[in-house]
């Protein structure tokens, strides 16, 4: 068995598979893709409904068919695929630990590593709902390979926490195999979700979303038989008096989704508190060089498609580094400000050609707003916007120009109506 | 027709079973649930108390003692991991000291070894995260703690293996007595003959009693509720970390978990009926006492939060004796805590003195005591990994990603004693799904190899027995 | 006349779009960040359309990814899942496979995932 490649991609999923490829296209053969499912893709398989792909082929894919443009890239180039095999644990060093049924346990040594494992979804647990344990309880992603996957209907009547795109998706899926959706309900004043989504998976079918609103109590012994569900006020606390009662068998949760970083954790990176993924450079090299993240593990995606554009910035880098080695760092700190959540990359290496395009999301939902890059007092960009909201993953382009100026942390901030 | 009949698979059943394949007798034991330990026992703190919590001379003072001495042995036998960390009962007044120095005097009354009173330096040497309001501590350096429902399985387990026989889904609904033999019958009309029976059935065991013909059992119901945390934060504490008692009871503690977790809890509510629904109410007065106790807890890493039901007797003590209205009526009821730290000194009491008085115990040569571990294959090193997987591929493939459970090891609870007929019984016995995504990934196909494994169709496979289907039909 | 109120599902930005509607045709459309969005709201006047995906049963038990072409009458949205529900389809598929022709109109019912059957 070989042992030794110059690149091991963690996760064959839309970051790993452009990572792959783009390292390949920039010269690099020697390349492994581990993969825990049995074929590659991954959530994507699941995600039958239409609409991705429309910045980057301008045209609207289900799941499956744009996982399978990258899949055939990746056939096409020949490159080495494991499928059934669930990396253990990563070093520093880059040795990769892997399992599978054929080869056991075994470690790979590599030169470079691409992070692509991607995120899982908040468990009802973790919100500390009160009321039984019964079953029925899923998260939407669960429910959603139980429906398209399986063949499986998880129930029949529902009701869903959370306004995220995957549960809005579910709650049409649902409904178009039968189910009835009665309600989704959102803790926030506004959905965490896209636009259309309401439009499309809950206008369309004519479920109520309650904004303002959560689950306060789960009933039943066995299989669930009804929730509780109650207005919340400004501080997300229940109010009482506002409760209102649904039967149902089952709810969904769509809670938010957590980079799945126990690897990198694992591997001794100090994650980003913010972004719960791993702090990187715009190369989307990590702080241990030769280590690099992209995709849902880094910063949680409301778009495949960008996925795939960060995933190709960090095969391609990967590449670079593979070929010519650590290069001297010119170091510039990226933060967030006022109203603004998070922004990656966290670092700028000033000596790394090219324009930089930073990711970020904002605190709460503002109209004619401008979104301001500053370095000290000086401010470097800004952008006016007409609304932005949490749930929509912004970003501003800093030129090589622009970021010649930067002499210090450079600060990305809103400002309100101005 | 068997000699013995256990009503009641949680510890305290669990334990006497086994205990009882040591000997030459035919038992058997009744669970009204799909699976064991689906009571007390599975949602408890799984705590191996020290012992100095009892009231000298009682029955839980006795073999809370017995019991902390014989766990660290008893759990090694079964594969189920004890870990000795040690309690800490910690002071936030000059007067909880106080209470402190008592405690410790009551328990060297009860022969607890191993106490000190810590200063507050010395307390927060210990453990990093204490408040800053915590003046002292009672350090006992024998409590320990274990995993509840992994030495119930483990026992009841290994009481198959050398013989026993374990029904499953048997609610009693009547016991006769004719002449010598008591036949017991379930809710489906099935039944079992036995010369003597053993009453441990938690919060049931009043009813039990009752059917047999003793009405004197009453039995309380007391509901905790508790947090779990993250693995992830699991070294936020390394002590079990009690408050200083006051009449109202011991409060909750905070505390690691023997798999590593960090668990929350319990709070202490009377109910008129058992009900195990966690509250809002409930959940934040763990969290406000938690806050009390320490420093920024993270609570950020929460998994799950649940409760369990207690069930207590009227005499406040564990009633561990033949009945007095019905011969060949053994009652083991009221074993609220120090419960779980007892089991293995009750059992050993149980056959060898009441049951020892009715039957001369002969012992059984065959009986073999040891259980190989469970979810035992992450621990390993990869050369022992790879012996395995050469044998059986299954073992290859990882089913449950957060906490690292292969195929292998999920097929062998569905295969083994005794054996997992659903969902949270394979995630009792082998932690998948326990962990952060709880089950999310994992669930679907588990599922599956449980279908597989018992040929039946996925829409009848159960989170946890009747009612409690995954699904509810196919989607075309 | 009447003035709608619609969200663009055209792509992910989500204009809020309004409609001035008389005697039901579409007369002036205001919100649209493009073309497509003005096409959208005057379709949804007139009769709203949507890509329907779904899933078919193969012949082997496991599940295919399926989509209509072109978009389908909103309206016909769950007696086309009836006909879907009861579809076999044979095997091996690629994607863009014809599943059923003319599922209703001059629309075709595509696959949207390869698989081989074995």
């Amino acid at each position: 068995m070989k042992m030794n490649y110059d690149l091991v991609i963690v996760g064959g999923g839309p970051a790993g598979l452009a990572a792959a490829i783009a390292a390949y296209d920039e010269g690099i053969r020697d390349i492994l893709i581990l993969e825990r499912e049995n074929k590659l893709g991954g959530i994507l398989n699941q995600c039958i409904h239409n609409g991705f792909g429309l910045t980057r082929f301008k045209e609207s894919l289900s799941g499956p068919e744009y996982a399978a443009r990258f899949v055939d890239g990746v056939l096409a180039r020949n490159i080495q695929v494991m499928t059934e095999t669930t990396v253990l644990s990563l070093t520093k060093d880059k040795k990769v630990t892997a399992i599978n049924t054929q080869n056991g346990v075994f470690v790979l040594q590599a030169k470079a590593v691409v992070l692509a494992m991607g995120c899982r979804e908040r468990s009802r647990g973790a919100l500390n709902v009160a009321g039984s344990r019964p079953a029925g309880i899923y998260s939407a992603g669960t429910a959603q390979k139980y429906v398209n996957i399986k063949g499986y209907m998880p129930g029949k009547s529902v009701v869903i926490l959370g306004s995220g795109d995957i549960g809005l998706i579910m709650a049409r899926r649902m409904t178009l195999e039968g189910a009835k959706v009665h309600a989704v309900c959102e803790i926030m004043p506004y959905s965490s979700g896209l636009k259309r989504n309401i439009a499309q998976c809950l206008d369309d079918f004519d479920i109520p979303l309650y904004l303002n609103h959560t689950i306060t109590k789960i009933e039943g012994e066995k299989r669930v038989t009804g929730v509780v569900i109650s207005k919340v006020d400004e501080n997300k606390k229940p109010i009482p008096g506002t409760e209102v009662h649904f039967d149902c068998d089952t709810v969904l949760f769509s809670v938010g989704l957590i980079p799945e970083n126990e690897l990198t954790k694992g591997a001794g990176l100090e994650l980003s508190p913010r972004t719960r993924g791993a702090v990187v450079y715009q190369s989307r090299e990590t702080e241990v060089e030769g280590i690099f993240a992209c995709g849902n593990v880094l910063q949680v995606h409301d778009l495949v498609d960008f996925v795939s554009e960060e995933a190709e910035l960090a095969g391609r880098y990967a590449a670079n580094y593979i070929l010519y080695g650590k290069t001297e760092r010119d170091e510039v700190r990226v933060s967030n400000g006022k109203n603004v959540s998070y922004v990656v990359p966290q670092i700028i290496d000033k000596n790394i050609q090219g324009n930089v395009k930073l990711f970020f999301r904002v605190t709460n939902t503002f109209r004619d707003c401008t979104i301001i890059a500053k370095c000290g007092e000086q401010v470097l960009l800004q952008k006016k916007k007409k609304i932005v909201v949490p749930g929509e993953m912004e970003s501003m382009l800093l030129t090589e120009a622009k970021l010649a100026e930067a002499n210090g942390e450079i600060q990305i901030e809103l400002e309100e109506k101005i | 027709m068997f000699d013995v009949i256990v009503i009641g698979g949680g510890v305290i059943g669990g334990t006497i079973l086994r205990e009882l394949t040591k000997y030459k007798l035919n038992v058997c034991l009744l669970e009204k649930e799909n699976d064991v330990c689906m009571g007390q026992s599975k949602a408890n703190s799984g705590i191996v108390h020290a012992g100095f919590d009892a009231v000298p001379g009682t029955l839980k003072a006795k073999f809370n003692v017995l019991g902390n001495r014989m766990m660290p042995a008893y759990a090694e036998e079964l594969g189920v991991k004890f870990v000795n960390n040690g309690s800490l009962v910690v002071a936030f007044s000059d007067k909880e000291m106080q209470t402190l120095q008592a405690l410790k005097e009551r328990g060297e009354a009860n022969g607890v070894t191993d106490m000190e009173i810590l200063s507050q330096a010395e307390l927060r040497e210990l453990e990093k995260n204490i408040s800053d309001e915590a003046v002292g501590a009672l350090h006992a350096k024998t409590g320990g703690i274990v995993c509840p429902y992994g030495l119930t399985i483990a026992a009841i387990g290994n009481a198959m293996d050398n013989g026993a026989k374990l029904y499953t889904d048997f609610e009693v609904v009547s016991i006769e007595k004719n002449g010598e033999v008591f036949s017991v019958r379930s809710a489906y009309g099935e039944e079992v003959k036995g010369k003597l029976i053993i009453d441990c059935a938690g919060q049931g065991s009043g009813k039990i009693a009752e059917l047999a013909g003793d009405d004197t059992v009453k039995i309380g119901a007391r509901k905790g509720e508790y947090i779990l945390l993250d693995r992830e934060s699991g070294d936020f504490v390394s002590h079990t970390l009690f408050f200083t008692p006051t009449e109202k009871g011991k409060g909750i503690l905070v505390t690691p978990t023997a798999d590593g977790n960090i668990l929350l809890g319990p709070t202490s509510e009377e109910q008129a009926t058992p009900c195990t629904d966690t509250t809002a109410q409930g959940l934040a007065f763990v969290i406000e006492k938690v806050r009390k106790m320490s420093k920024n807890p993270p609570l950020y890493n929460t998994i799950t939060s649940f409760a369990g039901v207690r069930a207590y007797s009227d005499r406040h003590d564990f009633i561990i004796e033949e009945s007095k209205k019905v011969e060949g009526l053994i009652l083991c009821v009221g074993i609220e805590s120090p419960g779980l730290t007892s089991a293995p000194a009750i059992a050993k009491f149980v056959v060898e003195e009441l049951v020892g008085n009715k039957f001369v115990l002969e012992k059984n040569e065959a009986f073999h005591g040891r259980r190989e571990a469970e979810y035992f294959f992450k621990h390993l090193s990869i050369e022992e990994k790879n012996k395995i997987i050469q044998k059986d591929p299954s073992y290859g493939k990882i089913v449950c990603r957060c906490e690292q459970i292969t195929e292998g090891e999920i097929l062998r609870a569905i295969r083994e004693n005794p054996p997992a007929k659903n969902i949270d019984a394979v995630k009792r016995r082998t932690r998948s799904g326990m962990g952060r995504c709880q089950g999310g990934f994992c669930q679907p196909f588990v599922a599956e190899l449980i279908a597989r494994e018992n040929g039946i169709a996925l829409e009848e496979v159960t989170k946890n027995g009747k009612g409690s289907n995954l699904v509810t039909g196919v989607s075309k | 006349m009447s003035v709608r109120s619609l969200t663009c599902i055209e792509c992910p930005i989500g204009c809020s779009i309004e409609v001035t509607v008389e005697n039901g045709e579409p007369v002036s459309v205001t919100g649209n960040a493009c073309p497509r969005g003005k096409l959208y709201a005057e379709n949804e006047v007139i009769c709203p359309r949507r890509v329907l995906t779904s899933t078919v049963r193969a012949e082997n038990g496991e599940l295919i990814p399926v989509k209509t072409d072109k978009p389908i009458k909103k309206d016909e949205t769950f007696d086309l899942m009836k006909k879907i529900n009861r579809v076999v389809c044979k095997l091996p598929v690629k994607i863009g496979d014809i599943i059923v022709e003319n599922i209703t109109e001059d629309i075709n019912l595509i696959a949207t995932g390869n698989a081989e059957g074995v």
